[in-house]
């Protein structure tokens, strides 16, 4: 066998980076978290053991070791607090997701439909949000939302109402916050799919009689199921560990697992439990990502 | 007389300051065959979306069996279009591509399988579109805009996607199905061959106006202008000075090399007028005429020979005829035409 070429060595060589960044920012912190999952929690710094010992070798590998156990994921799976959180985190995520698409899928067909010199414009707008904080952004929401808020200020004004309504700290304004806060997510990929579509193809359904009402459902939006499937992953995924939204808008009973793990780690300082939760969430989101994998590569190609 | 199958009537299509379509008349009589030729961007195409309801008319009057349709949406026009992409949709099967157009008709299945076979494609119901051959799918096309039976198709370039061989033999297979089902089509096309080989009629687009419709005979032999003798095949052009009348409705001209007769046709020019004689390589006569040329070079093409002929003042000609004893290169020989074969047109 001949020895490779000089520069098919350089390509393999650039390659390289992506990986290495993957193993020392992925999947690195991942084992540590993983380990810290199987510890028990301790009165120390840090607050966890057991701690290889670095100088004792073998027998410290094999000590080591032998301290880890699966007791915190027994926990998790015994408790109903840690089972609502994860049925919770799902649902949220799962709601919102298809509040998300039949909201998300006008908003991008209108864009996709706007007069070509218009469109840059108008995907701006919809990206413009992001310029300002997140953290922001839902802070001003409470200020929305509240009691003696912005909305129940306008509606009692406008006579729709005679009680301010009780929104923040509900499902509600959860869910009103993840919907807004990921909406262009779901939007911009939908929207590349759909700008993409052969015009032609829509012309063709209304010349064979085809209403525009027809053309939309028979022809439009089965060809921009790539899109909502992208953008339902690039939405769902993250959701599920969301933890600003929910401990921001939500009330004392908004049952998710972000903020489960946010309360394990900082209020019972239980680095071990707070480990296993987020390993269980990210088993939890691995399995849309293959689900999703296809449809957004589809998604990413313009299908 | 039954109602043209289409009339168009003083049609205008602006696009800002942009005029795409500039006045266009036409009539089409049912059943027949219409080819609109010119290159691109001359408006054939927008023409044919504004007949289809995609584009909507800046003015004028588009008529279907009778019916005004311009205010129509294309959904409720009683025309068909096959587009140049073919735009099948790539996530139903075939049949359901062709069954698209038949919703709410009873026998949907029988008249899928129909199509079908009418377009040689029988058992290719159940596969994708992708999974098709070029030539395959553009019998799709065809099959589902012919699904409901219009009386009236646009064709965009139906055979602009297939390779040469195929689209010789497809040229045939739709003159022969266009009479079969009697139905009129409007065929858009850029090369002049095709509309020769497939056109009742053919219209010539130039810059918005349809600036000659007639039989492909009479467009190739009698051009109302150098541009469209120019689209048809090669011609010679002769500069000269409109002179008098001759007998049998022609006309002298004066050129450079004396004075030549041709047939005045339908344009009419005033004595004196700066014109050009147009004449096909292959009514070209050698050995007997007015002109003297020298033979400068001649090629060997089987059915025929062209030559390069050079008048004195170095004007070339080019003629074609049948292979045999005739002048050879570097030879001189007197060159001549039929005034019935020569046209005369403006300079």
């Amino acid at each position: 066998m001949a020895a490779p070429k000089p520069d098919r060595i350089v390509a393999r060589l650039l390659r390289l980076p992506p990986f290495l960044w993957l193993g020392a920012f992925f999947l690195l912190p991942f084992l540590v978290t993983l380990k810290i999952s199987l510890s028990e929690p301790a009165t120390a710094i840090p607050p966890y053991l057991p701690i290889l010992d670095w100088q004792g070798g073998l027998d410290g590998w094999s000590s080591f070791l032998e301290a880890l156990n699966f007791t915190n994921y027994l926990t998790l799976a015994r408790d109903d607090l840690y089972q609502a959180a994860v049925i919770g985190s799902l649902s949220y995520a799962g709601t919102a997701t298809l509040v998300l698409a039949l909201i998300g899928t006008p908003i991008a067909y209108a864009l996709a439909r706007a007069p070509e010199r218009c469109q840059p414009l108008l995907v701006a707008l919809v990206v413009v949000p992001f310029w300002t904080s997140f953290l922001i952004r839902i802070y001003a929401w409470i200020a929305i939302l509240k009691q003696e808020g912005l909305l129940n200020l306008a509606l009692l004004k406008l006579g729709v109402i005679s009680q301010p309504l009780e929104i923040l700290n509900t499902d509600a304004a959860v869910m009103i916050g993840l919907v807004y806060a990921y909406l262009p997510f779901m939007v911009l990929p939908l929207y590349a799919v759909m700008n993409r579509l052969d015009p032609s193809l829509r012309e063709a359904a209304a010349d064979l009689g085809a209403s525009p009402t027809r053309v939309f459902w028979t022809v439009t939006l089965p060809l921009s199921l790539p899109g909502i499937a992208a953008g339902a992953g690039l939405c769902f995924i993250p959701m599920v560990g969301e933890f600003v939204i929910p401990d921001l808008l939500g009330g004392s009973e908004t049952l998710m697992l972000g903020r489960v793990l946010w309360s394990e780690f900082f209020s019972n300082r239980d680095w071990p439990l707070a480990a296993a939760v987020a390993v269980v969430l990210l088993v939890i989101v691995i399995g849309p990502v293959m689900l999703f994998r296809d449809s957004l590569r589809a998604g990413g190609e313009g299908a | 007389m039954a109602a043209p199958s289409l009339r168009i009537r003083g049609l205008v299509k602006r696009f800002g300051t942009h005029v795409a379509v500039d006045g266009v008349d036409l009539d089409l009589a049912p059943g027949e065959f219409f080819c609109l030729l010119g290159p691109s961007g001359c408006g054939k195409s927008t023409l044919l979306r504004m007949i289809a309801g995609f584009e909507s008319p800046s003015d004028g009057v588009i008529e279907v069996g009778g019916a005004d349709i311009t205010a129509l949406p294309p959904h409720r026009r009683p025309v068909n279009m096959m587009f140049q992409s073919y735009a099948l949709f790539p996530h139903m099967s075939v049949a359901a591509n062709i069954a698209y157009g038949l919703k709410g008709r009873p026998d949907v299945k029988d008249r899928v399988a129909d199509l079908l076979r009418l377009v040689r494609l029988d058992g290719f119901g159940e596969r994708r579109p992708e999974t098709l051959s070029g030539g395959q799918r553009q019998r799709v096309a065809l099959a589902r805009a012919l699904a409901r039976e219009p009386g009236l198709l646009l064709l965009d370039e139906p055979l602009g996607a297939l390779d040469r061989g195929l689209r010789e033999e497809t040229q045939g297979e739709l003159r022969g199905l266009q009479r079969r089902l009697g139905t009129s089509f409007v065929v858009v096309t850029h090369d002049p061959e095709e509309a020769m080989m497939l056109g009742d009629r053919i219209g010539v687009m130039e810059r918005g106006r349809l600036v000659q419709v007639a039989r492909p005979v009479d467009l190739y032999r009698r051009p109302a202008s150098r541009y469209v003798a120019g689209l048809l095949g090669d011609v010679n052009l002769i500069p000269g000075r409109l002179g008098p009348a001759g007998p049998d409705d022609t006309r002298e001209i004066v050129t450079a090399h004396g004075a030549l007769t041709a047939q005045a046709g339908d344009a009419i020019f005033a004595e004196g007028a700066e014109v050009v004689v147009a004449v096909r390589p292959e009514s070209l006569i050698l050995g007997q005429g007015s002109l003297t040329a020298t033979v400068e070079d001649e090629t060997f093409l089987g059915d025929r020979i062209r030559r390069v002929l050079r008048l004195p003042d170095g004007t070339l000609l080019r003629a074609s005829g049948p292979p045999g004893a005739s002048p050879e290169r570097g030879t001189t020989t007197q060159v001549g035409f039929a005034p019935a074969d020569a046209v005369i047109l403006q300079a």
